[in-house]
């Protein structure tokens, strides 16, 4: 029973810590899908939560703060889409600059306008995404199994956890059953067999980078006005990426995607309950080695756990029409 | 004749006076030409002559500066792919089109999948293609990954693609590069029954025996230019080759007899693997001797490659024996080179010259140690020069600027740079990778009587080349190549067809 609900908890805390990750895979799958490499996820969440926390504090609504978030970070992407789609930069350049530029101009705005260390102000929770329990949660509460399930775990989450979870499925319903995902999907395993189809490379991959930046601009707001009630300074924490090492233990495709952000979202959950925690036979283990152990295993599962991973042929790569 | 009764109807192809520049290169210079309707077109000419570029024109790949275009006797202005789709004309490209992680069907409507969802556009293609696979016996598995499809079979997709659009007009540019002889004939004998169904078809390559057996009326282009257009039957291949390089060439090649004398190189049971693993060169033995050319020939992938890589030191053997003047060579480019084994690789790009370095620090490249370019602990810059601008004199490297950026060379002058560096060492063994790929004839001609010479001289040769015919006219002797296995030796003489089984695979 006290296990049962050990569980729950770990789990209902591991599926709200996964949320920002999966927006962020997602992200990086529709751009990588399509051939342009992004590492600035990062900083596209950082915007994201600044904008977020910014708009969701001077108006009050959680929703302006979305869609603030959205466009600050679809500009950010359009950026990086400038610069490797336009003018065929180098993409690893590109995002790491838009890290750069994020947690600068976030940190320095925060200080001018704010004055309160980097922060934005402390949100109510009506400027805020707060999770309503589903009907007779409380009641359901001590059923074993279904009960916990049902009111730790599915009920009172915030909205925006469940719209990552619905991205999932969406997201392979675009991929795999239309038009768009199809050649989504081409436009980053072979550009040239799009063009001469007489599809607009640079156009199919901006639409690309546009979805990447919505997404972002979701796991942003959902770190500053959801999970978090304000924006604190480079709040994503290496977030951005580990979001790019879940892509990559998904061989970029959006089902294992969400297994592999859970996976992470368990360990990060494991780490938190275990801080002070003394283990039997081992002892107390330090706070830093739990935090490190999410990072310590992508090396491991990165180095060869999970076989072959192989990335969108033409990722990377910029197109140019050959002679 | 068809082409008798397409004469009275419109062309089904008009260019007026198409001119292209790429910045400082003329790539067509005012080109007019007409293709009519339900015949084969050839068009040929030396690379870079402007036929790709020409065909890219049409294909609304690119724009030309000025000229006109007109379909079926309609002017047509043709922007993008999309235009040139629309007006009923496809392209088979070189390289294909086609995404290798996708089925034959997504491969097919990718850009006319027919609605947002997937769904319906599937059904029409497989219907379509049911019909397509009647009317001309392009038989192919609807289903299968592209990655999984033998390379004849890729193409067919292409051309099926282009007919699932509707293409009344197909261009095929130099589509038999990549296949066997008997794909290649099977290729020619869809090519014929898409002519016989009314379809017009614009052939694009450098082999003029191609051209001589399928085409109705051919154009040579030269420099940029159109120089002629000919029926064929009223051509022959030495007038085609005269009209492409713009003076008399030989086309076959003239070597006297020689009698091989003692074994230079000799590998026994090599086993090579690639770099993933696979059984690249399954235990293959053979020998070649000092005053012969020994030829390898094989669809390209059958393992050649990985051969010559093992042999001159590039990848380490998995397992087997190279003997090199009776003593075992160890992996190991330099050593090789010390014991005088030269190498011209396949890839000459990649293994055999630095594209933005001069054309003199390319003529020293792996061998810039030697003694003759030292002046202390300096490079000897004045002797490097003077050694260049005499190799290129004698290898009729043009222009003869030792300074000038490789990059800025032709096909050709670059692979006679790499020629002169490697023949002028005066090696025992000389094994050659398709010495004359992405090399106009003029420059072919010349490359081949040098390799004649080496033999002549009494070094060995090994030549590896996919063009059966540059095999045949310069080895003494034919090694075939399938599968990573030797599949039989005969000699240059053997016919065509019976060489194009053994490298599919038949035994000898």
């Amino acid at each position: 029973m006290e296990w049962l609900d050990l569980f729950a908890q770990i789990a209902g805390s591991a599926i709200r810590v996964s949320v920002p990750l999966l927006f962020a895979c997602l992200a990086g799958l529709y751009s990588e899908r399509a051939g342009v490499f992004d590492i600035g996820l990062e900083g596209k969440m950082l915007v994201g939560a600044f904008a977020a926390g910014t708009v969701a504090a001077l108006t009050g609504s959680a929703w302006a703060g979305l869609i603030a978030a959205i466009l600050a970070s679809v500009f950010f992407a359009l950026i990086h889409g400038f610069a490797s789609i336009t003018h065929r930069g180098n993409q690893i350049v590109s995002g790491v600059a838009i890290n750069f530029i994020a947690a600068g101009l976030t940190a320095q705005l925060g200080e001018t306008w704010f004055d309160i260390g980097g922060q934005t102000p402390q949100l109510p929770n009506e400027a805020r995404f707060m999770g309503a329990p589903w009907p007779f949660a409380a009641e359901l509460r001590n059923v074993p199994v279904i009960g916990q399930v049902y009111s730790q775990i599915l009920s009172g989450q915030n909205i925006l956890v469940y719209m990552a979870f619905l991205a999932v499925p969406l997201t392979w319903w675009l991929l795999y059953r239309t038009r768009f995902g199809l050649r989504l999907r081409a436009v980053g395993e072979n550009p040239a067999a799009v063009d001469t189809a007489g599809i607009s490379v640079p156009a199919m991959r901006y639409a690309a980078v546009t979805c990447c930046g919505v997404l972002c601009g979701f796991a942003g707001a959902y770190l500053a006005i959801a999970q978090g009630a304000s924006f604190i300074e480079n709040m994503t924490a290496g977030k951005g990426f580990i979001a790019l090492a879940a892509l990559i233990f998904a061989k970029w495709r959006p089902i294992p995607a969400m297994w592999a952000c859970l996976l992470f979202g368990v360990l990060e959950a494991v780490a938190n309950r275990l801080q002070g925690v003394p283990i039997t036979g081992i002892g107390e283990v330090p706070v830093q080695l739990m935090q490190a152990v999410p990072y310590i295993l992508t090396v491991f599962l990165l180095a060869g756990f999970i076989g072959h991973a192989v990335a969108p042929k033409a990722g990377g790569v910029p197109y140019v029409k050959e002679k | 004749m068809t082409s008798d009764k397409a004469m009275a109807a419109h062309p089904a192809i008009a260019l007026a006076h198409i001119d292209k520049r790429f910045g400082p290169v003329h790539a067509n210079k005012d080109i007019s030409l007409e293709v009519e309707k339900g015949t084969i077109h050839g068009i040929v000419g030396e690379n870079g002559a402007g036929k790709s570029t020409l065909m890219s024109i049409l294909f609304g790949f690119y724009q030309a500066d000025s000229g006109d275009i007109q379909v079926d006797g309609k002017p047509t202005r043709i922007a993008s792919p999309t235009d040139a789709i629309r007006a009923g004309i496809g392209m088979v490209h070189q390289h294909f089109m086609l995404v290798g992680k996708f089925t034959v069907l997504e491969n097919i409507m990718l850009g006319a999948e027919g609605g947002f969802l997937l769904n319906s556009g599937r059904a029409k293609v497989r219907r379509e293609l049911e019909r397509l696979e009647k009317d001309y016996g392009l038989t192919v598995d609807p289903d299968a990954l592209i990655d999984d499809l033998a390379v004849g079979l890729q193409q067919r997709v292409e051309i099926l693609k282009a007919l699932y659009r509707g293409a009344e007009v197909l261009i095929l540019d130099e589509p038999t590069g990549v296949l066997t002889p008997s794909e290649a004939e099977h290729l020619f004998r869809i090519l014929r029954q898409l002519k016989d169904q009314g379809k017009t078809i614009v052939l694009i390559t450098h082999k003029l025996k191609e051209i001589m057996a399928i085409t109705d009326r051919v154009s040579v282009m030269r420099r940029g230019e159109m120089v002629a257009t000919l029926p064929t039957r009223e051509t022959s291949p030495e007038q085609l080759a005269e009209l492409m390089v713009g003076r008399r060439v030989l086309l076959r090649v003239v070597k006297a007899e020689r009698q091989p004398e003692r074994v230079v190189l000799e590998v026994k049971n090599l086993v090579v693997k690639d770099t993933a693993g696979t059984v690249k060169v399954n235990g293959v033995s053979f020998a070649v001797r000092a005053g012969e050319i020994v030829g390898i020939a094989g669809v390209a992938g059958n393992g050649q490659s990985e051969l010559l890589e093992a042999i001159t030191g590039i990848r380490p053997p998995f397992s087997g024996e190279i003997l090199l003047n009776g003593k075992p060579l160890p992996c190991d480019a330099a050593q090789a080179r010390a014991r005088k084994l030269a190498h011209v690789p396949e890839d000459r790009h990649r293994l055999g010259i630095v594209m933005s370095f001069d054309a003199c620090e390319n003529v020293i490249l792996g061998y810039h140690g030697d003694e003759i370019y030292q002046n202390g602990i300096f490079q000897d810059r004045r002797a490097i020069v003077a050694d260049t601008e005499k190799k290129m004199q004698d290898f009729d490297v043009r222009p003869q600027d030792p300074h000038l950026r490789l990059g800025l060379f032709s096909g050709g002058n670059q692979q006679k740079i790499v020629l002169a560096r490697e023949i002028e060492q005066d090696p025992d063994l000389l094994i050659v990778g398709q010495p004359t790929r992405g090399v106009d004839v003029g420059a072919i001609e010349f490359i081949h009587r040098r390799l004649i010479a080496m033999r002549d001289r009494g070094k060995a040769v090994l030549l590896v080349s996919v063009e059966l015919d540059e095999i045949r006219g310069l080895a003494d002797r034919v090694l075939v190549m399938c599968g990573g296995n030797i599949t039989g030796e005969c000699a240059p003489e053997t016919s065509e067809k019976q060489i194009g089984l053994m490298m599919a695979g038949a035994a000898a």
